[in-house]
């Protein structure tokens, strides 16, 4: 691409979006150091067997997480790879793009109502077991949990790389009559060993900042990890000396983790809807087909299973009376005006970043990018060592200790918060259609004199409409589930749905919760839906 | 309109480890055929004379103004690539408009012209199609289209033509020689083809690693003393 000499504005915009980012991030750690700095002995004497059970548990719980997931997403990703002629493969990898679309307190009471204590497989259980099935709490619901988001994640993303093995390799195979362990030690995995890292990473990451989920199905000192003891210090036991102590520990976990994924070459902005292929076809054995079915269908019922009782619990609910309640329309309202205003917020500042970066990129031309492109490409990546309990934690902290109204800033925070954790989705959106265009057109606007507002207008919106939709809708979503922010920062006056769901459950009144999370979880899968659909249809 | 002088003084410029150095000089309204093997740099001089580039050392003169380092828009050149010259989501009309408003603001003068100018290159009763619904050519007799109402005294073609197919090609071709022939504007052309050269231009310039080899009139390029390197390129043994 050829070097442009065109005064070019559209750096503005990328420097105030990376201020904003800059802000959120800076004042977080500022209330933290406040807080450390004026009471040293309080941070210091956080370091206890207590915060080492806690620190050690969060790694524990990751671990097992990621193995769960991986190793069996493996061999179910190669089940749908051979298994390309079966007629239910397009269904299963539907369905095992469908739990990221789900809010995690929604997957939570899923894990509850499938195999809670008063769960659809309770009296089985119990049955089973020969004692009162005392409910899926502790580590084994996290692994649950988290093993259900991430099991599909993986086997999506190893499917894509076994799906990507050159067509010749497959008729080599045929050819030479390999056998299905052959296949896989001399084809098929040399594809899943080059993605293995970057997986497990990216699910590591998501399990390590976990928060949700742990809270609903965490219980106790014993099944506590970093991010829930930090909300904990806060609301509960009102001890900022601990909170700080913890933010740090967990910020330098994430931070030796994105080092390492970084080393390893892995996105940890991973896609929700991995774009996956027919398949081709492999001769399969009678044996391998019937062990790739019984894997397919238990894979199926596993990832099922929870959606299913999500919806049947939800049914059960007092809908009628739900949806009469005020605070539940008001829930509903807050919710949806947050996300809306956090998804608009969040594609704004994406599309400043991801033009600034391209507007940095041609007037350099061949030299190396400078900083402030380095940092509009890599600054959104940033939020992801800093998860947004974290950044909480430290506004939280900071408005106490400067006096400032730590409830009246909720929706701000909410906002704000969830804006900027959306934006790796976003710009992952939005850029290959914006420097795609760019490309086209950037010596045609030089050449007509095509600047500013016009070109805006005419020439760099238009491709962009279904991208920034994309994005937008993906933002809503993720911002209209998430209980991370407003866990800490909710109160009676500013009241999201998931943050009525866990005050529901706090107060056992488990079937409301269910109807409520029914509704959430209908809610961000159908912007799920709209998000991945919009990013199919052509152009 | 006519068209205007061009001249490259000893204009340098490198990239990618490669160094170019330009230096010769095109009458006002002449057709210049830019030949040679790719990678020489043809395209970067083409660049370099619309401004897509900026030398190193040297001077550019459009007729009497140096032009060396100012922006693409503010140069009197109009410039047609091998792809990309129209904007995929706006129909001929605008893309050619665009041609005589950035913002597409237009009077009715404009709006005429515009029409005409879709008209004169065969396209009428298209002017709402968007470019996907176009043909190759079709799509190339926008861009010629929008150089008409751009109205400018340098046309650069830079291989304009070169994936279309042998009878489309020869009826671009003569659409610009007729465009020359009404507006007089000079025309730099890089291509690969022989036939081109020989149909449309006047004089010759035969670019190797990134400098002018040899330069003269057609007439004795293609004739039976036309330089050695540029019958070796075009493969021709003794002269046609």
């Amino acid at each position: 691409m050829a070097t442009l000499r065109v005064s070019d504005h559209r750096t503005v915009p990328g420097g105030v979006a990376l201020g904003v980012v800059a802000t959120l991030i800076v004042g977080s750690i500022a209330g933290l150091v406040w807080e450390a700095g004026a009471d040293w002995s309080g941070a210091a004497s956080a370091f206890d067997a207590y915060l080492f059970r806690v620190a050690r548990f969060t790694l524990w719980q990751a671990v097992l997480s990621t193995v769960l997931s991986v190793l069996p997403g493996i061999v179910v990703a190669r089940a749908l790879a051979r298994q390309a002629d079966f007629r239910g493969r397009a269904v299963i990898v539907w369905l095992f793009g469908v739990p990221l679309a789900l809010p995690a307190i929604v997957v939570a009471l899923g894990v509850l109502a499938l195999l809670g204590r008063a769960g659809i497989f309770a009296d089985v259980l119990t049955a089973i077991a020969g004692d009162t099935w005392p409910g899926i709490y502790g580590l084994s619901g996290i692994l649950v949990a988290h093993v259900f988001f991430n099991l599909p994640l993986a086997a999506r993303l190893f499917l894509e790389s076994l799906d990507a093995i050159p067509a010749d390799h497959r008729r080599l195979e045929a050819q030479l009559g390999m056998n299905s362990w052959s296949a896989f030690r001399l084809i098929e995995w040399p594809a899943i060993r080059a993605a293995l890292p970057g997986v497990a990473m990216l699910i590591f990451m998501l399990c390590i900042t976990s928060f949700t989920i742990v809270l609903m199905l965490g219980g106790g000192p014993h099944a506590t990890t970093l991010e829930v003891a930090i909300y904990q210090a806060l609301r509960f036991d009102f001890d900022p000396a601990r909170a700080v102590t913890l933010t740090f520990i967990q910020l330098l976990l994430t931070l030796v983790i994105v080092i390492g994924a970084a080393r390893l070459g892995a996105s940890l902005a991973g896609e929700a809807f991995v774009s996956v292929s027919s398949g081709r076809r492999v001769a399969v054995s009678g044996a391998e087909r019937l062990f790739n079915g019984v894997v397919l269908a238990l894979g199926f019922l596993f990832v099922a299973g929870p959606m299913t009782a999500i919806v049947v619990a939800g049914l059960r609910a007092d809908l009628a009376r739900l949806a009469g309640e005020a605070s539940v329309h008001n829930a509903v309202a807050t919710s949806l005006i947050l996300a809306f205003a956090a998804a608009a917020l969040s594609v704004v500042l994406s599309l400043s970043l991801v033009s600034a970066r391209r507007a940095l990129e041609l007037r350099r031309g061949a030299a190396g990018p400078g900083l402030f492109e380095r940092a509009s490409d890599q600054g959104a990546a940033l939020v992801l060592v800093i998860p947004p309990i974290v950044i909480g934690a430290g506004w939280f902290i900071l408005l106490r200790n400067s006096g400032g109204a730590v409830f009246g800033a909720a929706p701000f925070m909410v906002v704000a918060v969830n804006a900027v954790m959306a934006m790796p989705f976003a710009m992952r959106a939005i850029r290959p259609a914006h420097d795609f265009a760019s490309a086209r057109h950037e010596r045609l606007c030089a050449q007509l004199d095509i600047r500013g507002w016009a070109r805006l207008r005419l020439i760099d919106w238009p491709p962009l409409k279904r991208p920034a939709a994309t994005a937008f809708a993906f933002a809503m979503a993720l911002s209209l589930g998430d209980l991370g922010v407003i866990a800490l920062f909710g109160s009676q006056d500013v009241q999201t749905l998931p943050y009525l769901v866990l005050q529901r459950m706090s107060a056992y009144r488990t079937q409301d919760a269910a109807g409520l999370a029914l509704l959430l979880g209908a809610l961000c899968f159908s912007l799920m839906m709209a998000a991945d659909w919009l990013s199919r249809r052509d152009a | 309109m006519s068209g205007a002088a061009i001249k490259c003084r000893d204009v340098r410029f490198s990239r990618a480890e490669m160094e170019f150095s330009f230096d010769f000089a095109a009458a006002a309204s002449d057709v210049v055929a830019v030949m040679g093997p790719s990678g020489s740099g043809k395209s970067t001089l083409l660049d370099l004379i619309a401004g897509f580039e900026t030398p190193n050392g040297g001077a550019i003169l459009i007729g009497e103004e140096d032009v060396t380092v100012r922006p693409p828009a503010r140069r009197p050149v109009s410039m047609v690539f091998q792809e990309n010259n129209l904007f995929g989501h706006l129909d001929v009309f605008s893309n050619v408009a665009l041609g005589r408003s950035p913002s597409l603001r237009l009077d009715d003068e404009d709006r005429a012209d515009v029409h005409e100018a879709i008209e004169r290159v065969g396209l009428s009763g298209k002017d709402k199609r968007l470019s996907p619904a176009l043909s190759g050519g079709e799509r190339q007799r926008v861009a010629l289209a929008r150089v008409l109402v751009r109205d400018r005294p340098v046309l650069l073609l830079d291989e304009p033509f070169a994936s279309l197919g042998p009878a489309l090609r020869a009826e671009m071709l003569e659409l610009v020689r007729d465009l020359h022939a009404e507006r007089g504007m000079t025309i730099l052309m890089a291509t690969h083809n022989p036939d081109d050269a020989e149909k449309l231009a006047g004089h010759m310039l035969y670019i190797e690693a990134g400098r002018v080899a040899e330069k003269g009139p057609a007439s004795v390029f293609f004739g039976p003393d036309g330089p050695e390197a540029f019958r070796r390129y075009i493969g021709s043994k003794t002269g046609r």
